[in-house]
This record gives C-alpha cells, sequence and structure tokens, in this order.
C-alpha cells in the first residue's frame, strides 16, 4: 500500500497563551521562545500511517508545503518511520489559504502518483480550518472521511471509525481515498534514536512550482480564494478572585462559601 | 462573479424539530438578509419532514426548500453533499451558512470547493460589509490565540458558524413563507465512502451540551479514579462531567466528554476546570460559561486569567474539602 501524509510545520501550539503575539506589520503570528513544530494533527496522521504500515506493509510519503521549513522540524515524520519526504519549498507557495495549499498538494499527489491512500489532519493548529483535506479530495475527485478515530485496511477498501460528538460512525470506503485524523487515533510514537539517526542521512526531495507544472498566480498568496482582511487578540480582562485560606483543606471550604455569597451555587 | 442572491442555511433536525444550531443559523441568516435586502431560505434534508416547514418560516425564513423522501431517512454525506450541490447550483445564494457539527465540518468544505472556493468554518461572527455587501467571517485561528476577519469575492460564500456563537431566532408563528419541493436528483453511483453503522457512546445523566453546571477534569488529575471524585461533585451540583483533552486521550474518561475546539462548545452558568492548564483551545469550548470557577496549582496557569474565582493548591486536598462544604451548604 502507498501511502502519502500531509504534514505542515506551524508555531507551537502548544506553547502558554501567553508567548503569543502577532505582528502587526506582516499579520503574522509568533509563540515568542518556542521553536516551530510539525502540527500536531499532521503528526497522528504520521501515526496512523505508521499503524497500516506496521500492520500489512506499506511505503508511507510525506509532503510539507510551505517555507523557511526547518530540516530538523520537518524530518520528524521521517525519524518516526516514514520512508520519503518530499518537500514543497519555495517563496511562492508562501501566505496561501485551504484552495491554494490544496492544489498545489494535489498537484505534488499527482506527480507521485502511486496512491492508495491520502491522510491529512483534521485541522492544522494555526488556521483550524479543517478544509485542505476536503480540498485535495475534491481536487483528485476521490472519496473523503474526516476525522478519523480508527482504520482498518480490507481488500481494496478500509474500514474507517469517524469520531461524531455522540460517539462513532463506521465508514466504508473504496481506495483510494482522502482521510484525515483526529486525535482519537492514538498518542503519536516517538522517535527511536535508529529513526533519529536514519532521517539525518536521508535528503528530502523539494519541488518547485515548476516541478507541479502550476504557475506562481495559482500558489500561495496569489492564489488565495479568502482574503485575511484583520487578524487581532482577544483581550480577557482577567479579574480573578483568588480565595485563601490557612491550608489547601480550608482554602477549597472557603471557595464553597464564597460561591454561595456569590450566589453561583 | 456576486450575481448570486440571497442567503442560505443548511438545517439540522432530529425527530421532526430543529436542533438549537439550526435556530442559530436562521437567526444569524434573518440579519445578514435583512442587511442585504435579500431573501433568507433555509434547506431540509431527511424523511418525513414536512413539519420543519413551519417551524422554519416561524424563525425567519422566506422560503424552505424540502428534500423529503424516505430514501434519504440515513445520513450519507456523499448523497447530502450531491444534493446541496444540485440546490446550490440551481438556487444560486450568495452565503450559505451550516453548523460547525459533524455534518457541517464534512460537507460544507467540500460543498465549496466544488464550486472553486473556500468555506470559513467555525466563525463566532458574521457581518456584511456595507460598501462591498461581501461577507464578512469572523473566525478564532491559532487554536483561539487570535481572531480572523475573511472575505471571500468568489460566490457562494459558504461559512459553518460555532454551536453558541449566533442569536437563535425567536420564533413567530405569524410570519409567512413559501415551501418547495426542488426536483433532485439521488444518484446511488455518488457514494463512495458509506456510513454502514452509527455508535452512540454518550452517557446517562445530565447531557454535557445541555448541563448548566460543568466539573472538568485536566491532565492533573492523573488517572480514571480522579474523575470519580469530580463525578461527585458534578451529582451534587446536578452537573455533568467535562475534561481537557489529555484525559480523553488517556481513557480516563470517555471521548465524549473533551471540551473544547477539536471537542463540545459548552455554555454552562457554571463552569469548574481543575488541574487544567487553560490552553487557547480548551477555553475555545468554555469561555461562554458565566462563571468559571479553577483550581490549579500554578498561580500563572492561563485558566487564572478566564477564571472569576480560583484557589491555588493541589486538587487532593482542595477539592474534597470544596466538595464537602457545597454538600453542607446546599443542605442548609
Ligand atoms: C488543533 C488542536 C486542537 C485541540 N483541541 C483541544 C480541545 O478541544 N480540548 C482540549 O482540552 N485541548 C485541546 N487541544 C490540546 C491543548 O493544546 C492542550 O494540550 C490541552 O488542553 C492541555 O490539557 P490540560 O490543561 O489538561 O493539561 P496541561 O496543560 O498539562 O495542564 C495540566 C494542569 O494541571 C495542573 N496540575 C497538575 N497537578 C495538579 C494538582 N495536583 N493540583 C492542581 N493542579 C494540578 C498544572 O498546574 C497544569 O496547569 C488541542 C490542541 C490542538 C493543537
Ligand atoms: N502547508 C501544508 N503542508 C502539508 N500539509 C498541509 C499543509 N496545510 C494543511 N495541510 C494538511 O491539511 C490538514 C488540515 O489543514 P487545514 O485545512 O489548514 O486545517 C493539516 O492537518 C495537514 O495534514
Amino acid at each position: 500500500m502507498n501511502i502519502i501524509v500531509c504534514v505542515k510545520q506551524v508555531i507551537d501550539p502548544e506553547a502558554p497563551p501567553s508567548s503569543f503575539r502577532i505582528d502587526p506589520a506582516t499579520n503574522r503570528a509568533e509563540m515568542r521562545g518556542a521553536n516551530p513544530v510539525i502540527d500536531p494533527y499532521g503528526e497522528y496522521a504520521v501515526e496512523a500511517a505508521l499503524r497500516l504500515k506496521d500492520a500489512g506493509g506499506a511505503k508511507v510519503t510525506v509532503i510539507s508545503l510551505g517555507s523557511n521549513l526547518l530540516r530538523e522540524v520537518v524530518k520528524k515524520p521521517l525519524a518516526m518511520g516514514a520512508d520519503e519526504l518530499i518537500l514543497l519549498e519555495d517563496a511562492a507557495y508562501d501566505g496561501g489559504d485551504s484552495y491554494s495549499t490544496a492544489l498545489a498538494l494535489a498537484a505534488a499527489i499527482k506527480k507521485i502518483g502511486q496512491y492508495d491512500l491520502i491522510l491529512c489532519g483534521r485541522e492544522a493548529s494555526d488556521t483550524n480550518a479543517g478544509q485542505v483535506g476536503a480540498g485535495v479530495a475534491e481536487i483528485l475527485s476521490l472519496p473523503c472521511v474526516t476525522l478519523a478515530k480508527r482504520l482498518e485496511a480490507g481488500a481494496g477498501n478500509l474500514v474507517v471509525e469517524r469520531v461524531t460528538s455522540a460517539g462513532y460512525d463506521v465508514v466504508e470506503v473504496g481506495l483510494p481515498a482522502v482521510i484525515t485524523i483526529s486525535n482519537e487515533i492514538g498518542e503519536p510514537r516517538y522517535p527511536t534514536v535508529k529513526g533519529i539517526m536514519a532521517a539525518k542521512k536521508k535528503e528530502p526531495l523539494v519541488w518547485k512550482p515548476t516541478d507541479l507544472g502550476l504557475d506562481a498566480s495559482r500558489l500561495g498568496s496569489a492564489g488565495r480564494k479568502v482574503k485575511l482582511l484583520r487578524l487581532y487578540q482577544p483581550v480577557y480582562e482577567g479579574r480573578c478572585e483568588f480565595v485563601e485560606g490557612q491550608t489547601p483543606e480550608e482554602a477549597g471550604a472557603n471557595l464553597a462559601i464564597k460561591l454561595r455569597e456569590a450566589k453561583v451555587i | 462573479m456576486a450575481e448570486n442572491q440571497g442567503v442560505l442555511v443548511y438545517l439540522e433536525h432530529r425527530e421532526g424539530k430543529l436542533l438549537p444550531i439550526a435556530l442559530e443559523g436562521l437567526g444569524a441568516g434573518r440579519r445578514l438578509a435583512d442587511t442585504l435586502g435579500q431573501r433568507l431560505s433555509c434547506v431540509a434534508i431527511g424523511s418525513n419532514i414536512a413539519q420543519l416547514a413551519s417551524q422554519a418560516i416561524a424563525a425567519g425564513a422566506d422560503r424552505v426548500y424540502l428534500m423529503d423522501s424516505p430514501e434519504l431517512a440515513d445520513y450519507q454525506p456523499d448523497i447530502y453533499l450531491a444534493l446541496m450541490g444540485q440546490l446550490v447550483a440551481e438556487a444560486r445564494p450568495q452565503v450559505i451558512i451550516m453548523g460547525h457539527t459533524d455534518t457541517g465540518r464534512e460537507i460544507a468544505p467540500r460543498l465549496a470547493f466544488r464550486f472553486g472556493t473556500v468555506a470559513v468554518t467555525d466563525c463566532v461572527e458574521l457581518n456584511i460589509d456595507n460598501t462591498s455587501g461581501r461577507l464578512l467571517a469572523t473566525k478564532p485561528v491559532y487554536g483561539g490565540n487570535a481572531l480572523a476577519v475573511f472575505s471571500t469575492d468568489t460566490d457562494p460564500q459558504v461559512v459553518t458558524v460555532r454551536t453558541k456563537a449566533m442569536a437563535p431566532a425567536v420564533p413567530n408563528a405569524s410570519r409567512q413563507g413559501e415551501v418547495i419541493t426542488p426536483a433532485y436528483k439521488v444518484e446511488p453511483s455518488v457514494v463512495r465512502a458509506r456510513i454502514v453503522r452509527r455508535v452512540l457512546a454518550e452517557s446517562a445523566g445530565v447531557k454535557l451540551e445541555d448541563a448548566a453546571v460543568v466539573v472538568a477534569g485536566g491532565r492533573g488529575i492523573g488517572g480514571a479514579e480522579g474523575f470519580k471524585q469530580l463525578e461527585d461533585l458534578a451529582r451534587l451540583l446536578k452537573g455533568a462531567i467535562g475534561a481537557s483533552r489529555p484525559p480523553c486521550d488517556s481513557g480516563w474518561i470517555s471521548d465524549t466528554a473533551q471540551v473544547g475546539l477539536t471537542g463540545k462548545i459548552i455554555a454552562p452558568e457554571l463552569y469548574i476546570a481543575v488541574a487544567i492548564s487553560g490552553s487557547s483551545q480548551h477555553m475555545s469550548g468554555c469561555s461562554g460559561a458565566r462563571t468559571i470557577v479553577a483550581i490549579n496549582k500554578d498561580r500563572e496557569a492561563n485558566i487564572f486569567r478566564h477564571a472569576r474565582f480560583g484557589v491555588v493548591g493541589d486538587w487532593k486536598k482542595v477539592l474534597p474539602a470544596f466538595t464537602a462544604k457545597v454538600k453542607e451548604l446546599l443542605a442548609s
């Protein structure tokens, strides 16, 4: 089975909210003091691919699109056990939206040619959009299942458990297909020392827009369908009243009294 | 390109009733349609759903499209998506509103791509730009650390709206509207991903989405045992149990208890967060609570930026005493 996983480099979503900042000049966000990471849901997607590889054998190819991709970051899927890494790295890919990103990823997937399964994260931690997987499916005319928590390969098809707010759906889908992965799939594995060494030696392929046969006007910020008009941080007034006590137990009891006085309970 | 007209709301329903998210969509849609000076339409897909039309009209719809047939009784995304595609090609709305629900999350982006555009998902505010007449959609990004205002030039302008973010329509039974049963074609061949079974995993007791009080635990609870203590408090307050993501991922509590961006969005009267750091992704799910109370051993934890009352300390010591005192106060 040939599996392609789309993984993005993002600012660290797990850094404390107090380190988040928007640069008004560029309308770009940063996490001060925290290095970029691979998108957590992309990492879950890598884990899902590796489980299928463990179960029945597969070649796992990872694609990351962006600019200034740090090799030690984007190589993490290789260190986890993926086989190949393709970088769509060029200034032309920069500043895209779900549309131009899906268009470029779909073109790269077509260029790879052989694929049974394409995995994406359910949503990237920066855009929180949840659209690129669906977009790739539509562009390539493939079936699509979102929010998967379990995948099981059958004969020419895949049984997918899809998370719902009340439980889950069992979905059968023919291959090739696009599946987006949710965290319920289970914790991504840690890279092994051997994996890290192998990843160090492996050079990613880098594909430029011309390699994809796509004009720069359809890529990155030039190819956007949705315009970002404003980006700002919400403000919280932060008026927490700390309830104290001689001991933690007393503080707990005082909290109950306080809530009663405030008619909260 | 902007020749499309009007607002179209996708109606989610269960057992012959519009769900709250449908009323929220109609509420937002009516406001946008009035600003545009255009019509508010809506669409319901299902079986035996004629009674939804009067509910939707009372809730502000000028026109209701009903796709009502026994073969549509069960939700199949590929079929529903195809029907939406047919309707949108025919009715040509400028704006399409769906809920950011299990259904909207999977249908809206694919629908948008079919019309050569993208959706804006999980919107918390919708407005019309005075000069251009285009939809301005505000949504949280970076896990809720920031808000972004987006617009598109291509029709339709597709959005999904966050649960409880829009003021719901107030029904008025004297409103008038028309009901249309549009021509459509169900092609079984479009189904390439088929739902074969739906599994409900929700626990008994007060539903998390509807609870007035929610007692929630985080990674600092440390195990399933700790959640038993939270359940005692929840029961005492006639509330429901919630959690941040790590306890769900660790299996200490059901996945359906997750509160946050990728879990449930709730707005209870009281939210008691125990050993939760208050990540932006978690707060996306509970910042609509009227009062947030936090117990955390770290005074610098982000949760205290959102909480109204807090105790800094080890929950294992603070919580039993808190629960005991609550019990005493409620009894008196
Ligand atoms: C795209 C995306 C979507 C996400 N969606 C969600 C979501 O929907 N919901 C969600 O919750 N998370 C979500 N997350 C994860 C989120 O970023 C955080 O990792 C998560 O919310 C942290 O949970 P926590 O606060 O329980 O754990 P931590 O951040 O580890 O915090 C644990 C807290 O417990 C306190 N503590 C520890 N021991 C004790 C003790 N004995 N007594 C008192 N306090 C103690 C600590 O001081 C700390 O503040 C998402 C992440 C991404 C990237
Ligand atoms: N620049 C990118 N490079 C590779 N994969 C991406 C990129 N952007 C989005 N994806 C994939 O699409 C998923 C959803 O992204 P989004 O639609 O932005 O929420 C991510 O979890 C990734 O799997």
